[in-house]
């Protein structure tokens, strides 16, 4: 088994050297290329990881690695560091390699949870989200006029209708209770 | 300054007070934008489909602008220089860089490494704030950015970001000998600059698909080929091959990605449910439209989880697949030319100058195809000064 905590295991032990494979490319062409002209193909990688890495960046937030390399890349984004629920739930799947679907499903449910997150960070500081203007419904109004004030009236005459249905039944409900 | 910031699915709004973005390695920039365009795939964030995509990112990763300060290690620029910077992050010293393939590098991206590090595209490319946004740190600065020419429009400078290389490479992995039928499916900007580009390789018919009679409109005029609604061409892949004396194209271009419309069970799948990377409608029709032997070239996005694609008619036609994100820094001095000759004109796709102020209309009306809306540019305020 590999360690992927070591770094020297990912490279190919190899380094191109295949004599003792009888025959080995005796018919390469390397104009038989698929990825031709996308890759100017020099083979470095048979090497493995064994290039000159650029100076790396200060990890001063916390940054999520995928366990499919051994280390982090030499420059990386900052952007928005895992917290609170849905952070745990980032760290728990990041366990998981790229190819396993408990990586990437629970990261779909975090990024759902977040949602939340950034409401209820938004209360904090005192900021009610503006969620019509956050849902672009200018546009909407600016240019879908007519379905737009459809849509919004049937929203709103199927939610009345929900509101007092239910208030009725409670209403029925309450009666049955006490007769 | 002035940022987009995701909020969630369908909601995104300006701050007006995300602190600047700093120096943080060596080799680093900061620009001033200038133009910063929504992408097609930028919808795949707005509408949630890609994970990791946490609330308080900016988006962009198609934008241009000006250097207001440099790291110590960078000598290809200077302040004041006006560039335009690639979509992906490419350290030019990795082993995939240096075969070119800038849209793998191995050094930008910790959180995956099927995808090298993009701007303003999720953690799942390497959680980098995007453009657009007033100023972006802008890494390996020695590398990716490329100076505009002084003779070319900002607006040609900015689709050369991403749209025109992603079309052009889409025409380029096609492997089009004169005289190819290609049929692209899609026409939205990838897709109409891939059926235009299709012709720089020596095309003999150019064929585009599509449900939105106004994209099919302009694309018949920008890229002069055959357009077609699949909403009244029954099946396309029947179409496909009627249309080429039941042989089918020689080569299919997916520039559609996740959020493909035209099969149910697809849109249920992939859009609705995500039990699957997308919709992989358009892939299936090119799949099963292409010739045997032919070749299917993918520029279109999925997400990272399985989909279901016709694999075994992929073996039984002897198909080579060719898929890619666009290697913009490799693609750039011979598009810079064909906009210098007027081969090409990138900016006749933009149909929306937007303030960036207006960030979240924009993103509604490009997601929900407002006013015929094809390519949406937000500009800055400093910018429109």
């Amino acid at each position: 088994m590999t360690d992927e905590t070591k770094p020297d295991d990912f490279i190919n032990n190899r380094k191109g050297k295949y004599e003792h494979i009888k025959g080995w490319g005796i018919d390469a062409d390397r104009k038989n290329d698929p990825t031709y002209p996308m890759k100017n193909r020099t083979d470095e990688e048979i090497l493995g990881y064994t290039w000159e890495r650029p100076d790396s960046q200060p990890e001063e937030v916390e940054i999520l690695k995928s366990v499919e390399r051994p280390n982090l890349t030499a420059v990386f984004g900052t952007a928005a560091p895992p917290s609170g629920l849905s952070g745990m739930i980032r760290r728990m799947s990041f366990k998981y390699s790229e190819s396993d679907m408990r990586r990437w499903v629970p990261l779909v449910l975090a990024d759902r949870i977040n949602v939340w997150e950034g409401i209820l960070d938004d209360l904090s500081k005192g900021t009610i989200p503006n969620i019509p203007k956050e849902r672009g419904w200018k546009a909407e109004w600016e240019h879908n006029r007519t379905n737009f004030t459809l849509k919004i009236a049937l929203t709103a005459a199927v939610t009345t209708a929900a509101v007092v249905l239910i208030l009725q039944q409670r209403k029925k409900n309450k009666a049955a209770k006490f007769a | 300054m002035l940022a987009m910031n995701y909020r969630g699915p369908f909601r995104v709004r300006l701050d007006k007070d995300k602190p600047l973005p700093e120096i943080i390695h060596p080799e680093d920039v900061i620009v001033k934008v200038l133009r910063s365009c929504i992408c097609g795939s930028d919808l795949h964030l707005y509408h949630g489909l890609v994970p990791d995509t946490r609330v308080g990112t900016t988006f962009g990763h198609e934008f241009i602008g000006e250097v207001v300060e440099k790291g110590p290690l960078v000598d290809k620029l200077q302040v004041g220089d006006r560039v335009m910077v690639p979509f992906n992050i490419s350290c030019g010293r990795c082993a995939f860089c240096r075969q070119g393939l800038f849209g793998n590098c191995h050094e930008s991206n910790p959180m995956a490494t099927a995808v090298g590090g993009i701007f303003g595209y999720s953690h799942t490319a390497g959680g980098y704030d995007g453009g657009q946004a007033e100023y972006v740190r802008v890494p390996y600065a020695n590398i990716g950015p490329t100076l505009i020419p002084d003779w070319m429009d900002p607006d040609d400078a900015v689709l050369l970001t991403d749209v025109v290389p992603t079309g052009y490479q889409a025409a380029e992995m096609g492997g089009i000998q004169p005289g190819d039928t290609v049929f692209v499916f899609g026409a939205g900007p990838i897709g109409i600059m891939a059926a235009k580009c299709a012709w720089l390789f020596g095309a003999g018919r150019v064929v585009i698909i599509d449900h939105l009679d106004y994209r099919l409109e302009f694309a018949e005029k920008f890229a002069q080929c055959e357009a077609y609604n699949f909403k009244r061409i029954g099946d396309p892949v029947v179409f496909a091959k009627t249309q080429t004396d039941s042989l089918g194209p020689d080569v299919c271009i997916d520039a559609v990605g996740c959020e493909a419309e035209g099969d149910m069970m697809n849109s249920l799948m992939g859009r609705k449910l995500m039990l699957q990377g997308g919709s992989t409608t358009a892939l299936h029709w090119a799949i099963n439209s292409v010739k045997k032997g032919g070749i299917v070239s993918i520029v279109g996005v999925y997400g990272p989880v399985d989909a279901l694609v016709p694999i075994g008619n992929v073996v039984n036609k002897g198909i080579t697949i060719r898929a890619n994100q666009a290697s913009v820094k490799r693609h750039l001095p011979r598009l810079i030319e064909h906009v210098k000759s007027g081969v090409l004109n990138p900016k006749d796709l933009i149909t929306h100058r937007v303030p960036l102020e207006e960030v979240a209309e924009a993103y509604h009306m490009f997601s929900t195809k407002l006013d015929n809306c094809i390519k949406p540019v937000l500009i800055p305020p400093a910018a429109r000064s």
